[in-house]
């Protein structure tokens, strides 16, 4: 809770350049940063921020394939629809947890994604505008959250760590999940095979951009990579990303819509790789910074949950202060 | 024989089914990111027993009707669930009071369908007995600290009970065809499961502080596809993609 964490964490640590140094001698060495340990303020703001966007993607997450629990077009994909999206509330329970050993409050974080103060992963700015999009989301979208989150599995702070082995362990369940969706549509009726194409136009390049800006623009890269939060570059995940994707495209007979893309021989050190055209900054931007066709309704949804849930809280702490009224008397 | 049995287990099919997909509903909107969680939770479960109930009708039946055409392609006429399952989710409490209700009647239901002359139908039992008492028990939680939480939660609660009541009359009703199969030992009479139903929720009540009321005009009509508006747009919604491609594979 709010208390935790705050040992040795609070800023009221001196930070000289011997404890800076006896800090970064721990991370070199890659031991792990528990919520007990002194670690700087800025280190801790660092993954305040990260863990917190995390958990509150997941939980904005919820919304664009919450979106089509109800259609699902049959009761299998029902069903596996539904654990999928528990599944990213799951993961944001995790996540508020591990920030909440940070000495940050669940209630503090949900107000500050409420206000537009903290953001949350741009994806989740665009549509699903068809049962497609439920498959593509978990083969681009989660695929792409795995190869950021792979990583964090061996951040320094601890407790993020453990969150993300379990969180990737489910994530790449998704994506093969959201594969095969895509699969039995590429290899369903002409209209099936048309909603997958159209999907996979509408979400590519959101997809891409999820790695962030190039390694050049990106503000929070070095200081991160230096403390071992972050431990690849935005450009390197992302043509990991895309060597991996474009085969799987390719065997489903669709079609990656970007025609500059080739194969150069000469990336990822001479092994080859393929060359992506150029990025559309301009539209990434307007979506991170509240103009996509989807962020005010997003906000609008969680904020509705939470204010119409504001009663049914309440009244879980004054029934539970008045049981603990009743059992004191009864003492 | 079959083709009661058949018409019986389509109406607990429905029944789980569409409060199942009322609870689906609730996914990513809920007070709480622990309901976000148990509420699907509840829904899946339902779901899965609904997909049990409907292979089986289907495979008695024997047209080569699987669980999707059951669920997708009948119309509200055809729909058998009873109506209390159908209900709007309204706020979180006439949530939990419609699913305390439902689990309330379908617990004891289950124990004695545990003892079917009906092998399929103990196995689907003997799972959903297990799910059932859990939803008992976060039901019934949520009742009595909405009942006795704040003067705000008590009224919503007070509203759920005057909006839900009248609906639970029918679950204790029997249909022709399930009044045959009870007859055959196939499944439980459903007249006999009032008294732990109405323990149950009588002593829940009592923890919630709340009136138990008189059902003035108990409504029922499920069971004859006799509905209320909610659920032709129920399902809507539910067969909306499953019905604009005949025969497609998902």
């Amino acid at each position: 809770m709010y208390s935790q964490g705050l040992i040795g964490a609070d800023g009221r640590t001196k930070e000289d350049a011997a404890f800076l140094a006896a800090f970064q001698a721990r991370i070199d060495a890659e031991e792990k940063i528990e919520p007990k340990d002194a670690m700087p303020e800025g280190y801790r703001r660092t993954l305040i921020r990260q863990i917190g966007q995390h958990a509150h993607s997941e939980i904005v997450g919820m919304l664009p394939e919450g979106n089509w629990i109800t259609r699902a077009p049959s009761l299998r994909r029902k069903a596996a629809l539904l654990a999928k999206v528990q599944d990213e509330g799951g993961h944001g329970l995790y996540l508020y947890s591990a920030a909440e050993t940070l000495g940050v409050s669940r209630e503090e974080m949900t107000e500050e994604l409420l206000s537009g103060k903290a953001k949350y992963s741009s994806i989740f700015n665009y549509p699903t505008l068809s049962w497609a999009d439920i498959g593509i989301v978990g083969w681009l979208v989660d695929g792409a959250a795995i190869m950021n989150q792979i990583p964090l599995c061996r951040c320094s702070y601890g407790p993020y760590a453990r969150a993300m082995i379990r969180v990737c362990k489910e994530e790449s369940f998704h994506q093969r999940q959201g594969y095969e969706i895509v699969m039995t549509l590429a290899r369903g009726t002409e209209a099936q095979k048309a909603m997958a194409q159209d999907a996979l136009n509408r979400w590519w390049w959101p997809s891409i951009m999820m790695f962030g800006p190039h390694d050049s623009e990106s503000a929070h890269s070095e200081q991160s990579m230096a403390w071992k939060i972050k431990r690849f570059s935005n450009d390197a995940l992302r043509q990991k990303f895309i060597d991996a994707t474009v085969p799987q495209a390719e065997f489903l007979g669709l079609t990656v819509p970007d025609p500059d893309m080739v194969w150069d021989e000469g990336l990822n050190d001479g092994k080859g790789g393929y060359r992506h055209g150029p990025i559309d900054w301009d539209e990434f931007w307007r979506v991170v910074k509240g103009g996509g066709v989807m962020n005010r309704d997003r906000i609008k949804a969680r904020k509705k949950a939470w204010d119409e849930g504001a009663w049914v809280r309440e009244a879980a702490r004054a029934h539970a202060a008045k049981r603990a009224a009743r059992k004191m008397a009864a003492e | 024989m079959s083709e009661v049995f058949v018409t019986a287990l389509l109406e607990l099919a429905d029944d789980h089914l569409v409060l199942g997909h009322r609870l689906s509903e609730w996914c990513g909107h809920a007070p709480m990111l622990e309901e976000d969680l148990a509420l699907p939770n509840m829904a899946l479960d339902l779901i899965g027993a609904a997909r049990g109930l409907y292979a089986y009708a289907g495979s008695i039946e024997g047209n080569g009707r699987g669980e999707d055409d059951l669920a997708y392609l009948r119309g509200e006429r055809e729909y058998l669930n009873c109506l209390l399952v159908e209900r709007e989710n309204g706020d979180f409490a006439q949530t939990m009071l419609r699913q305390l209700y439902f689990a309330g009647f379908m617990e004891p239901y289950w124990q004695a369908a545990m003892a079917s002359r009906d092998e399929t139908l103990r196995g689907i039992a003997a799972k959903a007995v297990k799910e059932v008492a859990y939803h008992i028990r976060h039901a019934a939680e949520w009742v009595v600290r909405l009942g006795d939480g704040t003067e705000e939660s008590a009224r919503h609660m007070a509203e759920a009970v005057e909006e839900l009541h009248r609906f639970t009359d029918e679950l204790f009703l029997s249909s022709p065809a399930a009044a045959a199969a009870e007859a055959a030992g196939l499944l439980p009479a459903r007249a006999e499961m009032r008294g732990a139903w109405e323990a149950t929720l009588r002593a829940v009540f009592a923890e919630a502080r709340l009136d138990w009321p008189d059902a003035v005009w108990p409504q029922k009509g499920g069971r004859e596809g006799a509905h209320g508006e909610g659920l032709g747009h129920l399902l809507a919604e539910m067969q909306s993609l499953h019905r604009a491609h005949p025969g497609a594979v998902w």
